[in-house]
Formats: structure tokens, sequence, C-alpha cells
């Protein structure tokens, strides 16, 4: 066998020493990048022992008292951290389902616009919200949703009373949905548009000579085209079903609207931060990054096996 | 071509009127908060202004650039911004450049960095030892904790990837080191790439108003996000600094609405840069072969 270790496989297969000779700038080129996720995002992990503590800042990471899953128990056992657990899950599975469907619509749709002047336009304008901050999107959603806003001078002309939209709990989930929506699904259709100008246009040719008419053409070869795309962007988004969006929720929400907007990221904002409880907030946390490291891992094998989708 | 039939002519007639206007909704909101912005104070508040302003008056402007709160932030906010981007820069191309080569050990740092996506320590921890680095009330805590991103590292080592591999093996036996390779080959090759990604890093950064809130004191180190974050979501009416005089004169809403817009501004000034590469960048980083 040693024999065979000839050829390419031999210079694929340096000896370490060598291979530092060689490529010593190259593990220099990446000690900054190494350095910065050591600092802020491995070491943070370690801080996480603190949810199996009943953290004391005065007596540190190492003097406080060991507390094994009781954090962890009490997720379930207070009324407003379940809460937020099932507001997570159906502000987020809201968010990924219509976030899924409307830029493949969409797509569809200004696929067959065809005057290009046009269709670049369109583009600017739906791609534009993504890049607003949430701070600056929430400052006009007050606006325009306001007690004197735009949507009640509208609505003022039908003869219906002036809503204070952002202070109903029961519209709370439907208006950061529709917002998210909003500001996300011209962003969302970028890569659809591009799976479509991917699609070999001669199979367009050969539909048209078979007499397949342009909707017939959209379900046969189109989608079927984006398909791919389709499940690698489904699949991915599994590991968002615990994601709400922070900051565009704690930008909206009021304590009027905690019973149905407040959702796991913005309870552990207001546990740990603002009223102290920091190992149940740590704890809550990592109840949350662990279920979605297990959502993503199985997302990504997913993605690989139907379609071939690797993060690197 | 076969010509189109009346069902296909009525199809294309509507889906643009739809396309439009779904395009227009999206622009709207922005037009009528600078309407808001530049409209009269009983204007304003009785809500009539649609999407042109009504007594027309750039006064919110004049007050919110005379707010020495408001143009302090915006200079922490282009100071945080440019110098954040720059290391950021600096440190996802270096390794960027470095992972897009084959070496040992590629696969498991590759796998150290990827990891920092999948998980994290999360807000209470970041938080612990971003206080105990003495970050707490210090600027770098704008700058540093950001500064590696590991989306933005694959991105712009998927731009070097595709460079090909016969100028750099050319210079290596000229007998160029990887460092010169990185700096005459790789950045002038990846320029377009290079700046969409600085593009996306600037927006985030002058987006980004957590930070502020989360580690500092005083709303005088706060850069303009934060400051926005207060007046307009948390309602504080100090940092207006709405003399009497001047309430006379404007309401809170044409100042909040004038203040907002500002914030975006900046963001609708690079974005037709932004737009013209962002297209090919996100692409690249969501599909490869």
């Amino acid at each position: 066998m040693k024999k065979g270790r000839t050829g390419p496989n031999r210079i694929a297969r340096k000896s370490w020493k060598q291979e530092i000779r060689h490529s010593w700038p190259l593990y220099l080129l990446i000690a900054p990048a190494f350095v910065f996720a050591v600092i802020f995002c491995y070491a943070p992990m370690g801080g996480l022992i603190m949810a199996f503590q009943n953290y004391k800042p005065w007596l540190g990471i190492t003097g406080s008292e060991f507390v094994g899953l009781n954090n962890f128990k009490q997720i379930f056992e207070f009324q407003e951290s379940y809460q937020a657990i099932i507001n997570t899950v159906i502000i987020a599975v809201s968010k990924i389902i219509l976030g899924l469907i409307v830029p493949i619509i969409m797509a569809l749709l200004l696929n067959e616009v065809k005057n290009v002047g046009l269709k670049k336009g369109i583009q600017t304008l739906v791609y534009l919200p993504h890049f607003l901050s949430w701070v600056t999107v929430a400052g006009m959603l007050r606006d325009i949703l306001g007690m004197d806003g735009i949507v009640n001078s509208l609505l003022k002309n039908f003869g219906v009373e002036p809503i204070f939209f952002l202070g109903e709990a029961g519209m709370f989930r439907q208006i950061v949905v529709i917002s998210d929506l909003w500001k996300g699904f011209g962003f969302g259709m970028i890569v659809y548009l591009a799976a479509i100008s991917n699609i070999d246009q001669s199979l367009y040719e050969a539909a048209e000579m078979d007499g397949a008419n342009r909707l017939q053409q959209t379900l046969h070869i189109t989608i079927p085209g984006i398909m791919p795309m389709i499940i690698v962007m489904a699949t991915l988004s599994l590991g968002n079903v615990l994601n709400a969006g922070f900051d565009q929720i704690y930008n909206l929400y009021s304590p009027l609207t905690y019973s149905t907007g407040d959702i796991i990221d913005t309870y552990v904002y207001r546990q740990s931060l603002v009223n102290g409880q920091y190992s149940f907030g740590t704890a809550v946390g990592l109840f949350k990054s662990g279920i979605g490291l297990i959502l993503t891992v199985i997302s990504y094998r997913i993605a690989y096996k139907v379609a071939g989708y690797r993060i690197f | 071509m076969r010509r189109s039939s009346l069902s296909r002519k009525i199809f294309v007639f509507c889906n643009t009127v739809f396309l439009v206007t779904v395009a227009l909704l999206c622009l709207l909101p922005l037009i009528n908060l600078l309407a808001i912005s530049f409209s009269g104070k009983s204007a304003a508040n009785s809500g009539i202004v649609t999407f042109w302003p009504v007594d027309f008056t750039p006064l919110a402007y004049i007050k919110t650039f005379g707010n020495n709160n408001f143009v302090r932030s915006m200079g922490i906010a282009l100071l945080r911004t440019s110098l954040g981007t720059l290391l950021s820069m600096f440190v996802i191309t270096t390794a960027g450049y470095a992972l897009s080569k084959e070496f040992r050990g590629r696969t498991v740092l590759m796998w150290f960095f990827v990891f920092t996506m999948l998980f994290s320590g999360g807000l209470i921890p970041s938080y612990m030892v971003n206080t105990s680095l003495g970050l707490k009330n210090n600027f770098l805590v704008y700058i540093l904790p950001g500064a590696f991103g590991c989306y933005n590292l694959i991105l712009i080592m998927n731009f070097f990837k595709s460079i090909p591999k016969a100028l750099e093996e050319a210079a290596l036996i000229d007998g160029a080191s990887f460092f010169t390779v990185l700096r005459k080959i790789y950045l002038p090759l990846s320029k377009a790439g290079l700046a969409t990604v600085a593009l996306f890093i600037m927006v985030g950064n002058w987006n980004e108003w957590f930070t502020g809130i989360l580690y500092m004191s005083d709303t005088k180190n706060y850069p303009l996000a934060s400051f926005l974050q207060v007046i307009v979501v948390q309602g504080n009416k100090q940092d207006l600094a709405l003399d009497p005089a001047s309430a006379t004169a404007m309401s809170e809403r044409t100042i909040k609405a004038a203040q907002v817009f500002i914030g975006a501004l900046p963001i609708l000034l690079v974005y037709p840069f932004l737009q013209k590469y962002f297209v090919k960048g996100i692409v690249m980083g969501a599909v490869k072969e």
C-alpha cells in the first residue's frame, strides 16, 4: 500500500512540517477571523453554562450554584414563557409559508413582463424595503397605522371609527407577518428570477412548436425548472421555525400586545437584561438555539440529499 | 412567433397593472413619510397628508439639523459604519482568500467558521463576554463584536474561487508570495464582488440599533439608528429637543417623520450601486454547484 502513495497523492498529502513551510501565509491570513470567531462567537458559548446555574452576578460563573435542568423546567411552567414559544412558532411559521409562496408567484408573474424597462423598474422598487432597517419601517408603520395615520383617514371615509392598530392584540400577528412580507418578498424573489433565467430557452421553443400556451409552459417548464431552488429554499427555512424576528417585534410591540406578540427573543431580553434573571433568560435562549441548531442541520442534510445543496 | 390571443392580452394587462401596484406599494410608505415631514403642523396632525406635502415647510429639517444630539448621533453612525466596514472587510477578505485555497486543515477550519452560523451563545452570554472585555460604554462595541461574519466570508470565498487558478500559479512560480497574489491579482479582479459585500456590511452597520441600546448608558453615545429607536419607538420626547417656541410652529409628527427619513436617506443613496451588484452576489452565495 505504501508504494501506492506516489504521484498526485503524495503532493496532496504533505507532512505537517512541509505544509506549514508552504502554507504558513494562509494560516496567518486566517488568524484575524479565527481570533474574532473565538472571542465573539465561541467564548459566549462557554457562558451557556449559566443556563444550568442559579447565576448571581456577584458570585460569577465559577461561584454560582448549579441547579441542573431546573431553569429549563420553568420554561414550560411559566405561562409567559410558554405563550412566548407559542407566539414565536405561529409568527415564524406564517412568515416562512408566505415568504416562500409569495416570492415564487411574484417571480412567475414578473417573468411574464416582456418590457425590459418596466421589469427593471418593478424590481428596483420591490427590492428596496429589504434594505431599510426595522427601526425605519417601524417608524413608518407607527405613523401609517397611528390614530391620525393614512390608514385611519382612509377608513374614516367609510365611516369607520379610528382604530389603534398596534394596540390591538388580535391584529398584532397579522401586522407583523404582513409587514415582514412587504419588507422581504422582493428580495426573496431574486433567487427564483435567477433560476428562471437559467432554464434552457430551447425547451420553451419546443413547447411552442407543440402548441403549448404560456400557462402550460409555466406549469410544465418553468415550475419544474425552478423546483430544485424551491426545495432548497423550503428546507433551509426550516431552521427559522423559532426565529420570529427580534428587530421587528421589539420595535412594534407594547405591553398591550404581549399576549399575542411576545416572542422568545423579546422575552429573553426582558427577563434577563431588564429583570435580571440571567440564568433563566440564558436557558430560554439555549432552548431556542439548540432546537434551531438541530433543525438547521436536518434542513441542510435534506437540501443536500434532495437538491445537492452545500453550504461551502 | 405565435400571435397573442385575446385572453393573453387581458392577462398581460392585468398582470402589469397588478405588478405596478405592488411595486408602488413598496414605495408609497416612504413617500407618505416624506410628505408628512414637509407638511405644516395642523395638516400633519389632522392626518390629511397623503403623498404630497400640505402647507409645505422645511422647518422640521431645519430643526432636526439644529439638534446637537441628532447631529452627534449621525456622526457616531458615520464613524462606526466606516470603521466597522473597513475592519470587517479586512478580516473576511484575508480569511476568504486563504480558505479559497486547498491546504491541510481547511475543512476543519471551514466547519469551525460555519458552526458560528448554526449556533450562538445568545444574548446574555455575549453581553457578559463583551462587558468583561470592557466594551460597555466603549465605542469599540460598535465595531469589534460584529467584525467577523461567516455568511460574508463564504460570499467572498466564492468570489475568489471563481478566479482562474492559472493566474495565481503563474505568479507563485515567479516567486510571488500569497500576500502579493492576494493584493495584486485577487483584489483587483474581484472589485465588484468586494464592493457588493462592503455595501452590504455598510447597510448592516448603519441600520444596526440594538448595540447602542444595550451597551451605552448615555443616549449621547448612540448612533443614529439607536437614537431614532428611542425617539420613534420608545417615544422619548426629551431627545426631540422641541422647545416651546418651535412646538407651536410644528408637530412632533413632522419632526419624527423627518428624522426617520434622514435615517433612511444614506440607504436610498447607496441603493442604486447596491442593486447593480447584489443580484449576482446573492445568487452566488445561495446557489453553488
